[in-house]
């Protein structure tokens, strides 16, 4: 069996876990801020789509080599 | 382009994910890499080694630069004290939006922080923008012209990316020392414990600190870039799929021409689909009749596959638009962030 594809695995479900659990936590407290505060609303939102973006970035750096890897690297080992 | 078998859906993947290599080659020379496929082509531009160039990458990136130079100088020569209009109001638009964002995070005194953000934020929308133009498309035409390789993205590129993030390290370390002057060193050194023993790990810690700066604003951008090209690839071999196929699978489009791509035949399609687009904004059509035209008219040049690709690009296309916008806003309000804190004098 295949090692890269395993590693690109894992690579993509740690990530996605990480992410996931981030996002939640992140969507929650604003959903809580906006109900304490409705005004605020629409600047809260703002700034959870730029801490979205950030807390995004490793996994999605994840994805991208994974992606290298199940493409290029894979059929050039000859998986 | 067309085909099933592994080989070539492969080869279809890595051709699209290889740039223009420029370079001097131990045995070739000068030249571009150009091989019997696209492994050996990236084979041969590795061998180039560090000093050979991204020909597509440098062309497009250049190319937008200076169209967003122009476009802004344009309206900055057109700009009136009367209410603007059109093309103007966007642009105003634009730079109210980087001025708040600079005001927002940017508490020091400098004349270059606000052109500098607007700058990024609008290069770098421009050049992720390209990755909404159909994979195939400039390629091909490309091809005709004798190209072999196009990438038409320059974030998907590492070293574009890597190379603005670099640039603004450079200013980052700059103002630094500029403003902090042996503050700056007192800062990494006696951060966070405050004591000469400490020296050592302080250095450590902080020098990691500073460092994943760079390379986690180059390497976002390019991460998501290219997980964003490469879905548009994987969904665009949908469309081979159907070539060659039976009338269901592949549509008029495989009667007429079988196993080829006919580039003049999607081109009108997309000029029909268009066109039923266009009387739906004119209100002439509702959007439910306009929907199921679009299909049926998909279907019934590609076949299933077609209907399933085009639909897929699709809603992957108006995810990525946002991804497009955020990854710039990103960009540039982290520059703006590093260097507000390489003003910060205590």
């Amino acid at each position: 069996m295949e090692l890269v594809i395993i590693a690109a695995a894992i690579m993509l479900g740690l990530g996605a876990l990480g992410a996931a659990v981030g996002m939640g936590l992140l969507g929650g407290k604003l959903i809580e801020g906006t109900a304490r505060q409705p005004e605020l609303g629409p600047m809260l939102q703002g700034k959870m789509f730029l801490l979205a973006g950030l807390i995004d970035a490793v996994p999605i750096i994840g994805v991208g080599i994974a992606m290298y890897l199940i493409f290029v690297v894979a059929p050039g080992v000859g998986a | 382009m067309a085909g099933e078998n592994p080989a070539s859906t492969t080869e279809y993947i890595q051709h699209h994910l290889q740039n223009l290599v420029y370079g001097y080659h131990p045995e070739q020379g000068w030249g571009f890499a150009k091989g019997a496929d696209t492994a050996e082509t990236a084979q041969i531009a590795a061998e180039m080694g560090f000093m050979a160039i991204h020909v597509d990458s440098l062309a497009w990136s250049v190319g937008l630069g200076l169209i967003f130079c122009w476009l802004f100088r344009v309206a900055a020569a057109r700009a009136t004290t009367g209410v603007p209009s059109g093309f103007l109001n966007f642009v105003e638009l634009i730079v109210e939006f980087i001025d708040s964002s600079v005001k927002d995070s940017f508490h020091g005194t400098n004349k270059m922080v606000a052109p500098l953000a607007l700058t990024i934020f609008v290069w770098v929308f421009l050049m992720n923008l390209m990755d909404l133009i159909p994979v195939d498309l400039i390629p091909y035409l490309l091809a005709k012209a004798g190209v072999g390789y196009q990438k038409i993205v320059p974030s998907t590129d590492p070293n574009v990316t890597m190379g603005m993030a670099l640039g603004v390290f450079v200013l980052m370390l700059y103002y630094s020392i500029k403003i902090k002057g042996t503050g700056f060193v007192k800062e990494l050194t006696m951060h966070p414990f405050n004591h000469w023993a400490f020296i050592p790990v302080n250095l450590f810690m902080e020098t990691v600190g500073l460092l994943a700066k760079p390379f986690s604003l180059g390497l976002r951008l390019f991460g998501n870039m290219y997980a964003g090209e490469m879905i548009f690839i994987l969904i665009a071999m949908m469309f081979a799929a159907g070539a060659g196929a039976g009338f269901a699978a592949g549509g008029l489009h495989a009667q007429l021409f079988g196993e080829h791509t006919n580039l003049i035949f999607w081109l009108l399609v997309f000029a029909l689909v268009c066109g039923i687009c266009w009387l739906n904004l004119k209100g002439r059509l509702s959007t439910g009749k306009t929907v199921l035209i679009c299909a049926v008219i998909m279907t019934l040049s590609g076949g299933a596959f077609a209907l399933a690709g085009g639909l897929m690009q699709w809603g992957w296309a108006v995810f990525h638009i946002l991804v497009i916008t955020l990854q710039a806003f990103i960009f540039m309000v982290l520059t703006i962030v590093y260097l507000s804190m390489a003003h910060e004098d205590h």
